[in-house]
């Protein structure tokens, strides 16, 4: 019975597509696959990529199925890290118009760093997964107008 | 038969509840209508308004409670309990290098923790070399750095290791890491029969939680089993393995599933060491337990309660055990860090503190308290003391360790514990229909259900069904506060770099063909499936690295690597 979310604009009908990302050795995936399956329960159309990819990894695949948003859950600390290599990787093959947001344990203090390096948003624990479907909904469609542009 | 209640008591006691549930109630829930329509605990079961003696009808007494320190252990495996020994206080702690880690575990000494737990980076934790690039930027962040014998000298740098007791969180890389700290103890002259510690080595929730898998799972049970093999036959005072629900329930299991989980696990090696040809009362009285404690308060209690008495029935009844040693289930108690929140942090002090409550109430051997930052961070040294010294005022000041399980006899405690026994039963004997754990974990069952149980708690908070102060209910908005809080600051690319450096030096400075000599060896002992252990231990003495035998037994073993799905 879940929602099927679209986007208002009739020529932006396809669903919203996200790559939930686990980078780097960090095995939490509690968040990672709830994520998943809230955001698929509210229509997103979601690829997970499993545990332990890397930055490359990451950035081929949510080129090869062109995805709207690139969703990193990172609770071991090397956020910061992972979001730069991440954001230069994807200037590299010239996919940086495809936002990151990222979610997990990160420091408030980070969520400022996060965001000068270019990560859109951040998603702290607790996060009403309401707040974070209309978050996303509104990063794709700004990128979807942008690109008819 | 020890039935606690005559059929005359419980017959006047039910007419009186009636008589209250029929004529008193009624006119009270008019008023005052209950806050919800029904109370659930964490698992999801049921809580009636009201416990008597009508709820424990047949219940007998010393089949189900006895005394403490004889079977069934319901009421504690030590005769004396917490009147005679406190519960150990055992932080989990480390981070960057050994240096810091060094300084870290004797600042905590010094506040009067009274064992070691030794928390690894997740390069050590899979088992690669600081210079490896799946570590970049990983190492010494969530826990120290040691991929050499020469970090583990530096971690233990002014502590006599047969004075202190450790516990390791550590699974594939197991061998490698006992046998370091084993070298450590034997350079400072401690022998065998004096290294005290435990290494978790749990393999199988390493699929269902914690997930730093390295073998595919038979291969990653029979490295776990030599690591016991060998620590029965070499180190008496050593836990070889902690069975460890605290990763399957922070994870998103239940109560329940943590419970029945764990101990599955626990029949699977219990299975496994017979097969190898172990005597059960052999190696069963070194067998160790790491459960969560979450914040429902009396369900955890509960929980622990019926741990013990399950795993003294399975080691008696189903594995004939004879030693009433074989038949303890001693534990761990890690409070739940999954039930914190980023969300005015410093209410994680009381999450916290009621947690490692409960831990005591239900009879832990040992408690780690969690610190109100880490949604953020590994601990500050302020709020790893903060951490600590509320176990002390729970030891010192409260007057529960004063009792021995106080709680025994109470309607509802007892009664829940009987519903999470039964509950659990009825996970193990599905678990033994799929023909036992590690099969079970190979077809996904486990790690389905705890993700299905991770889904409903989210929606269940989601929805407003659960409550968590500061999240979903009294909430704040101000960040600034939260912004002031003083995280461990520590640079770590320093760090990374100062691991990097010295793995390279270790590298470059050992002998050659020895090195060399043992990691062959140890390949061909792993190829004839003969136990690792002497080899590994042989192989950290010659300075070969974790990613070094970690790469020798993943040629031999392969390495797995999970479905996004199951």
């Amino acid at each position: 019975m879940s929602m099927e979310l679209t986007l208002s604009r009739p020529t932006t009908r396809r669903k919203v597509k996200v790559l939930v990302a686990k980078i780097g050795l960090d095995g939490h995936d509690r968040g990672a696959k709830v994520i998943a399956r809230a955001l698929r329960d509210a229509g997103f159309e979601v690829v997970y990529t499993g545990l332990r990819q890397t930055v490359d990894q990451v950035v081929a695949a949510a080129i090869q199925e062109d995805v709207d948003i690139i969703g990193v859950n990172q609770h071991e600390g090397s956020h910061v890290y992972i979001a730069r290599k991440l954001l230069e990787k994807l200037r590299e093959y010239g996919a940086d118009d495809i936002p990151v947001v990222m979610g997990g344990s990160i420091p408030v203090v980070d969520l400022d760093v996060l965001k000068n390096i270019g990560v859109r948003e951040v998603f702290l624990p607790g996060t009403p997964i309401n707040e974070i479907v209309d978050k996303l909904l509104r990063i794709a469609e700004e990128r979807r107008s942008r690109r008819e542009v | 038969m020890a039935k606690l209640y005559s059929r005359e008591a419980l017959e006047e006691i039910l007419r009186a509840y009636r008589e209250w549930e029929e004529n008193i109630l009624p006119q009270w829930l008019s008023r005052m209508p209950e806050r919800q329509e029904e109370f659930t605990t964490l698992s999801g079961i049921p809580v009636k308004r009201l416990y008597t003696p009508a709820d424990l009808k047949d219940y007998d007494y010393m089949e189900k409670l006895g005394v403490p320190g004889a079977y069934p252990f319901t009421r504690g495996i030590h005769a004396t309990m917490y009147r005679a020994r406190l519960w150990t206080m055992r932080m989990f702690s480390g981070y960057g290098g050994p240096e810091e880690t060094n300084e870290r575990l004797k600042m905590l000494i010094k506040a009067g923790e009274t064992g070691l737990s030794l928390a690894f980076d997740n390069p050590t934790l899979v088992g690669v070399d600081p210079d490896d690039p799946l570590a970049e930027g990983a190492v010494g962040v969530v826990g120290v750095s040691v991929p050499t014998l020469v970090d583990m000298e530096i971690v233990f740098r002014d502590i006599n290791l047969g004075e202190v007791t450790t516990n390791m969180t550590i699974n594939p890389p197991a061998p490698v890491l006992l046998s370091f700290y084993v070298a450590v103890a034997e350079k400072q002259g401690v022998s065998y029969d004096r290294i005290g510690g435990t290494t978790q080595n749990d393999p199988l929730k390493e699929f269902i939680g914690q997930k730093t898998h390295v073998f595919p799972p038979e291969a990653a049970v029979k490295v776990a089993m030599d690591v016991i093999e060998w620590s029965v036959k070499n180190l008496p005072k050593w836990n070889p393995i902690s069975i460890s629900g605290y990763h399957i329930r922070e994870a998103g299991a239940t109560a329940v599933q943590e419970l029945a989980f764990t101990l599955a696990d626990g029949i699977e090696y219990v299975r496994q060491l017979i097969a190898r040809g172990l005597d059960v009362d052999e190696f069963a009285p070194r067998l160790s337990f790491f459960f969560d404690s979450h914040i429902n308060f009396f369900e955890e209690i509960a929980k622990f309660r019926a741990a013990r008495r399950m795993w003294a029935r399975i080691m008696k009844e189903w594995f004939g055990a004879k030693k009433p040693r074989s038949w303890w289930l001693r534990f761990h108690v890690q409070t739940a860090g999954c039930s914190l929140y980023p969300q005015q942090p410093w209410l994680n002090i009381v999450r916290t503190a009621l947690e490692a409550l409960a831990a005591v109430l239900g009879g832990c051997q040992s408690l780690h308290t969690n610190a109100f930052d880490e949604p953020f961070r590994v601990p500050s040294e302020f709020a790893a003391k903060i951490a600590l010294r509320t176990q002390q005022i729970i030891a010192y000041e409260t007057g529960v360790a004063d009792v021995i399980d106080p709680l025994a006899g109470s309607y509802f405690v007892e009664w829940l514990t009987d519903e999470m026994e039964e509950r659990a039963w009825r996970y193990i004997e599905r678990i033994e229909s799929l023909g036992g754990m590690l099969e079970a974990v190979k077809k996904g069952y486990p790690q389905r259900e705890v993700e299905e149980a991770a889904y409903r708690f989210q929606r269940e908070v989601e929805e407003g069904r659960r409550f968590i102060v500061g999240v979903n209910i009294f909430r704040e908005e101000d960040v600034e506060e939260v912004r002031r809080v003083p995280l461990l600051e520590f640079n770590q690319e320093e760090v990374e770099r100062r691991q990097k450096e010295r793995v390279r030096k270790v590298r470059s400075m050992r002998d050659e063909a020895r090195w060399r000599r043992a990691l062959d060896e140890l390949r061909g002992a792993a190829e004839r499936g003969d136990n690792i252990m002497p080899y590994v231990l042989n192989a950290v003495k010659a300075y070969a690295t974790i990613g070094e035998i970690m790469g020798v037994l993943k040629d031999v073993y392969g390495t797995y690597v999970e479905p996004p799905y199951y």
